[in-house]
């Protein structure tokens, strides 16, 4: 119910929204849960496992029992906490894991068999037979057991990263939080302050006290304002610091748009920021924590604070009848509170012996407590044991509260350990947990407000004094100094379930048991328990479930110490993590300047690395790719075929020491190249294997053009750059990629040159351009380079132009083959012809394959060293028995080879241990006739003319190959030089 | 006698406008990598020939058209001028007028908007007018440099479309909480 005159919502603002199809109203400001508090809705959810009829237990991202999904298809969201969901007009919710419905769940049969239910169910229940869990049990538990479920369909929300960089980071903006950015802003610093609330101020919105002679939540909003008009500060509210990392780096949360509909033309609804801090201050308060006892789950029982929450914040009295239940000093203002909003209070209920309440006008039971509650889907009553008896007294809620336990799960997430307080009976952070980071406040023990303000402001000038500025001189607020008065009370002693995670289903009763079975370290407790393992990670029941643990084996709480906290501090969603990932926002796409004249052919485009190539061009009445593929590679056979191979990569190296440089990377020597000439080059690793292979060309003196495979173009950038700055930082000589620089055609076939005659400036001849020749050349009055090269294996050259001119160049050289009868030939094409020639990629040289397995051991030089040498002079790669690279044909009725295949003597059984070798790649080769292939096959090159078994597995096929020399075309070369 | 028409990188997809955020193509001449064999000399003869010094890491110099950028270890980018024959003395000379594509981001959000690709800190406090990094946009590698206008961007020319969709993005993002 609304309370007149109560609450920070805005009363001039009505909301409506529905939940499970049923409006209700509430007000601007309200969250799901107050506004269903106001409309009398106790009942939001059903337990994990038990599917108990649950209502809200906190008022904040604690929130372990109100968990609903938000949101319609695709866009819904699972497992959203009510008590963090600000309502909008048209918000639409659902409650979650109940059937048929939330209010008559009929998996709440479960609950009747509890007591087979309890902590190693799942473990010794469903062993037998072995084959059951996957089919059976397994899907049974998981519909039955669980949260909120996602659609299914993709989601098409928008979601952003953002990176954020600051001196100091205020974690938490209540009065400690506040206090200490106020501090650090006017002296100067670049401040973030991040709040997890909608509305900052903290636990001031939620309290009825004074700071500075005004209401508390005033006193902040003053404090927001200031900080507001400040170009050194940022705010950041509905904005959760979710993980420390190392060097001052941390992750956040933001719910940009999760409190509005607006959604699509690029609003995010999450923001994931990163945020590089050089000091930080934690000021995220605490999480109060609940008693144990019989039924303890009952919708209406909640916390003492989220009490005074509901009423101060909301304007919302959680009942009619409100028993309040504690065993510190925060019981009685909780009643004071609910007196002076004028509702009724049934009675305090303290744990202590001879605490004295001035002025109360209702029962206060001394030495007291609360040992069950009754009424299944809404309190109905309590029942309370005294020294004489128990009994029973009507309350529709329950406010209770066990003490307070400080919020330090961000200081463990580097590894630190939190440190027992007795005095306050819970843990603290341990100072310098995490450098740079000052803790102020409730999350380090400090629970008045006086005690928080004044904390905020020595943790800013502590972290002030670090980066190097002095703070203001500033008078600390007036406010209240209430000492805390807490004596340990962690579960009442009785008959029933006693929850202790509420979400998890977790209760007094299942820690014993995991005690028993000797699971007494509190990991192993979790972990067979699963205590702490749901959404809310343990915060409300990790202190009392540990101290369970500790009084059922005999130990202290320090001694049995706490589990691990870890990122993230509240569930994150993997959309906002990995915001801008999806579909074509995963990477970057290089295209080339033939890109658009591709796909204006209909070339189908493949990816390598990250660049786009066209496969094949298909024309006419083709009806496959290898009808394409075959034409395209008869252009290149018998008049002249273009193709884009911009792609691999060119390294431009300059420099007096250019040469030594080519020298040791490459298996053979540069030094010699002459002028105008290129070279093929084979470049082995540190280990000895193939890194990459390609062409270089000394275009200078001290000047050469190295090209490299388009996959490989990164990797030999960086060893290069290795080389030259790590072996030898005093040779003269520099390295730039100019792979984006030109753009770069083969013009491969016959009529190559006929072709290129009539577009440059001066002609060509065998005399003056001559096989592995390069140099300059112009057409169109553009400066060109011109290489004779060929991995086809016919006359062919390779043409680059600043890459401005690239389409251009496509369109023409396109142009001119067709007129010649060729045209433009694709990726297919382009691995065929090389197969044909026997030519290598990196389906061969694959990082496990040597320099002798690919038939070049001639190409590592005698006459010199190189990177790689030694290591492949290692016996096991010198091995006779290893793969060598061969040719293969088919020999028996099947025609079909395929890639990854594996061989086997003629007669011997396709077993792993049978197999000679494998198949690298295949393809149809026109020319033949037929499919031909490349394998690595043991002691291969003695084997030519043996007939195998190519088996594979994979795909089911199976066919006779003859072992032959990998060349297939022209072995004489003949054609290239011509 | 053929003719070649050359194409910008960007082409068509820009200017792009959103919000009260702008980004254009920008010609800025010729690029030349300056890789650096002798430092003293290489930074009297940029002196003499345009009026440049060579700037420290993570500077840049200008004068007139003529900029120098840093661009990494040993390296700087002359941007403007075709560079004067006696700069090949002290340094190698490598021409990628064409290997980049070459933007300017402008507009309040800017520093928002690089704030959602680039994980550096551009906060006007620390980056100032004619400050660069070598970084990344996301994914891609680029140069950034504050302009006296706002932020010069240079990332591959391949990549010009991507640069282009991940500027959209993050700019519908930044107007979308102005």
């Amino acid at each position: 119910m609304r309370i007149a005159g109560r609450g920070l919502v805005n009363r001039d603002k009505p909301v409506s929204f529905t939940f499970d199809g049923r409006r209700y109203d509430g007000f601007a400001g309200d969250t799901v849960a107050s506004a269903m508090l106001a409309n009398g809705q106790r009942l939001m959810g059903r337990s994990f496992k038990y599917h108990r009829p649950r209502g809200v237990l906190s008022a904040g991202s604690e929130e372990p029992n109100a968990l609903v999904t938000t949101g319609v298809g695709p866009a819904s969201e699972p497992n959203v906490r009510a008590t963090m969901q600000e309502i909008y007009e048209g918000l639409a919710v659902r409650s979650q894991n109940a059937w048929p419905s939330l209010d008559l769940d009929l998996m709440a049969v479960n609950d009747l068999a509890s007591p087979f239910l309890g902590a190693g169910f799942y473990y010794k229940t469903f062993m037998w037979p072995r084959k059951f869990w996957k089919h059976v049990y397994e899907p049974v538990i998981r519909r039955a057991a669980g949260l909120g479920r996602l659609s299914g369909g993709p989601n098409a929300d928008a979601y952003e990263k953002a990176y954020a960089f600051c001196d100091l980071l205020v974690i938490g903006a209540g009065p400690a939080g506040l206090m200490a950015a106020l501090v650090a802003a006017r002296a100067g610093a670049d401040v973030i302050l991040a709040g997890e609330d909608a509305l900052m101020g903290g636990r001031l919105n939620a309290e009825n006290e004074h700071v500075d002679g005004q209401p508390g939540h005033a006193w902040a909003a003053g404090v927001v304002a200031e900080l507001a008009t400040m170009d050194n500060v940022r705010l950041m509210p509905r904005t959760t610091v979710t993980g420390v990392y190392d060097g001052g780096m941390f992750s956040a949360l933001e719910r940009v748009n999760q409190h509005r509909a607006r959604r699509g033309e690029g609003a995010p609804l999450e923001c994931f920021w990163r945020i590089a801090a050089k000091q930080s201050i934690l000021a995220a308060g605490a999480l109060e924590r609940p008693v144990a006892f019989a039924n303890n789950d009952r919708p209406g029982i909640m916390t003492a604070g989220a009490v005074r929450a509901y009423l101060t914040r909301w304007g919302v009295a959680p009942g009619k009848q409100v028993a309040v239940f504690g065993n510190n000093d925060d019981a009685h203002r909780t009643a004071r509170d609910l007196a002076a909003a004028g509702v009724h209070v049934a009675a305090v209920i303290d744990s202590r012996e001879g605490v004295s309440m001035e002025g109360a006008d209702f029962p206060v039971l001394r030495g007291a407590v609360v040992c069950n509650a009754s009424g299944r889907k809404e309190l109905e009553s309590v029942t309370i044991r005294t020294a004489g008896g128990e009994h029973k007294i009507q309350a529709d809620c329950l406010a209770m509260s066990g003490g307070w336990n400080p919020s330090l799960h961000l200081t463990c997430h580097l590894g630190g350990r939190p440190t027992w307080e007795p005095d306050i009976h819970a843990f603290v952070p341990t100072p310098g947990a995490v450098p740079g980071m000052h803790v102020a406040g409730a999350c380090n023990g400090t629970f008045s407000t006086h005690g928080c303000l004044a904390a905020g402001v020595a943790a800013a000038e502590n972290a002030l004094e670090a980066l190097g500025r002095k703070p203001e001189p500033m008078d600390l607020p007036q406010a209240d100094d209430a000492p805390y008065n807490l004596k340990p009370l962690w579960s009442v002693p009785g008959k029933g379930r006693a929850w202790l995670d509420f979400q998890n289903d977790v209760c007094v009763k299942d820690v014993q048991q995991a005690a028993a079975e000797n699971f007494r370290s509190a990991e192993h407790m979790k972990r067979y328990t699963t205590q702490g393992m749901a959404p809310d990670q343990g915060k409300n029941s990790n202190v009392a479930a540990l101290a369970v643990l500790a009084d059922a084996t005999g130990r202290g709480i320090a001694e049995t110490g706490t589990t691990t906290f870890r990122p993230p501090y509240t569930p994150v969603a993997i959309a906002a993590m990995g915001a801008g990932g999806q579909g074509k926002g995963f990477a970057p796409e290089r295209l080339t300047t033939s890109h658009a004249a591709s796909l204006a052919m209909g070339a189908p485009m493949v990816e390598a690395g990250l660049w786009y190539r066209p496969s094949y061009f298909p024309r006419g009445q083709e009806r496959n790719w290898r009808q394409s593929c075959d034409r395209e590679v008869g252009f290149v056979r018998k008049t002249v075929g273009v193709c884009d191979v911009s792609t691999l990569g060119k390294i431009d190296i300059q420099g007096p020491d250019s040469a030594k440089l080519l020298d040791l990377v490459y298996t053979n020597k540069f030094s010699t190249l002459k002028v105008g000439k290129v070279r093929y080059g084979l470049m082995l690793r540190e280990d000895g294997f193939v890194m990459d292979d390609g062409t270089c060309a000394r275009l200078g003196e001290t000047h050469y053009l190295m090209t490299t495979t388009t996959g490989a173009a990164g990797e030999v950038m960086r060893h290069l750059e290795f080389v030259t700055q790590c072996l030898h930082p005093e040779w003269q000589v520099h390295l730039t990629s100019v792979t984006e620089q030109w753009a770069q055609f083969a013009v491969a076939g016959p009529k190559s040159r006929e072709l290129l005659n009539g577009l440059l400036e001066q002609p060509i001849d065998n005399d003056s351009f001559p096989f592995m020749a390069c140099g300059s050349e112009r057409l169109g009055g553009v400066a060109a380079r011109l290489f004779r090269i060929s991995f086809s294996g016919e006359h062919a050259y390779e043409i680059t132009v600043p890459a401005r001119y690239g389409a251009a160049l496509f369109d023409l050289l396109v142009a001119r083959a067709e007129a010649l009868e060729g045209g433009a030939y694709g990726m297919e094409a382009l691995n065929v012809l090389r197969l044909e020639k026997g030519h290598i990629t990196h389906a061969e040289i694959d990082g496990r394959a040597t320099a002798g397995d690919i038939g070049m051991e001639r190409m590592v030089s005698d006459a010199k060293d190189c990177i790689g040498k030694t290591m492949s002079e290692r016996p096991g790669l010198r091995d006779p028995e290893r793969g060598q690279l061969v040719g293969l044909r088919p020999v028996g009725a099947v025609k079909q080879l395929t890639a990854g295949a594996f061989l086997f003597e003629a007669g011997a059984e396709a077993r792993r241990e049978n197999a000679q070798g494998y198949t690298t790649s295949v393809g149809f080769s026109p020319d033949i006739g037929t499919f031909i292939g490349l394998a690595f096959v043991m002691r291969g090159r003695q084997r030519h003319g043996e007939v195998m078994r190519m088996v594979d597995h994979l795909r089911e096929i199976e066919a006779e190959v003859e072992i032959c020399a990998p060349v297939f075309v022209d072995p004489e070369g003949g054609r290239a030089r011509g | 006698m053929v003719e070649l028409k050359a194409q910008t990188p960007f082409g068509e997809l820009l200017p792009l406008h959103i919000g009260d955020m702008t980004v254009a193509a920008r010609d800025l001449g010729q690029l030349t990598v300056l890789g650096v064999f002798d430092r003293a000399g290489l930074s009297k003869a940029l002196e003499a020939a345009h009026g440049v010094a060579l700037p420290e890491p993570l500077q840049s110099t200008a004068e007139g058209d003529a900029q120098c950028l840093w661009f990494g270890r040993e390296e700087a980018l002359l941007v403007g001028p075709t560079p004067d024959e006696a700069l090949a003395k002290h340094a190698a000379l490598v021409d990628v007028s064409d290997g980049w594509a070459v933007a300017e981001l402008q507009g309040p959000g800017a520093e928002d908007v690089l704030a959602r690709l680039a994980p550096v800190d551009l906060r006007d406090s620390v980056f100032e007018p004619g400050d660069i990094l070598r970084s990344q946009l996301r994914d891609m590698p680029a140069s950034i440099t504050r302009t006296e206008t706002g932020f010069l961007l240079l990332v591959y020319r391949s990549m010009a479309a991507t640069l282009v969709q991940e500027l959209r993005r993050a700019m519908e993002a930044v107007a979308s909480r102005r």
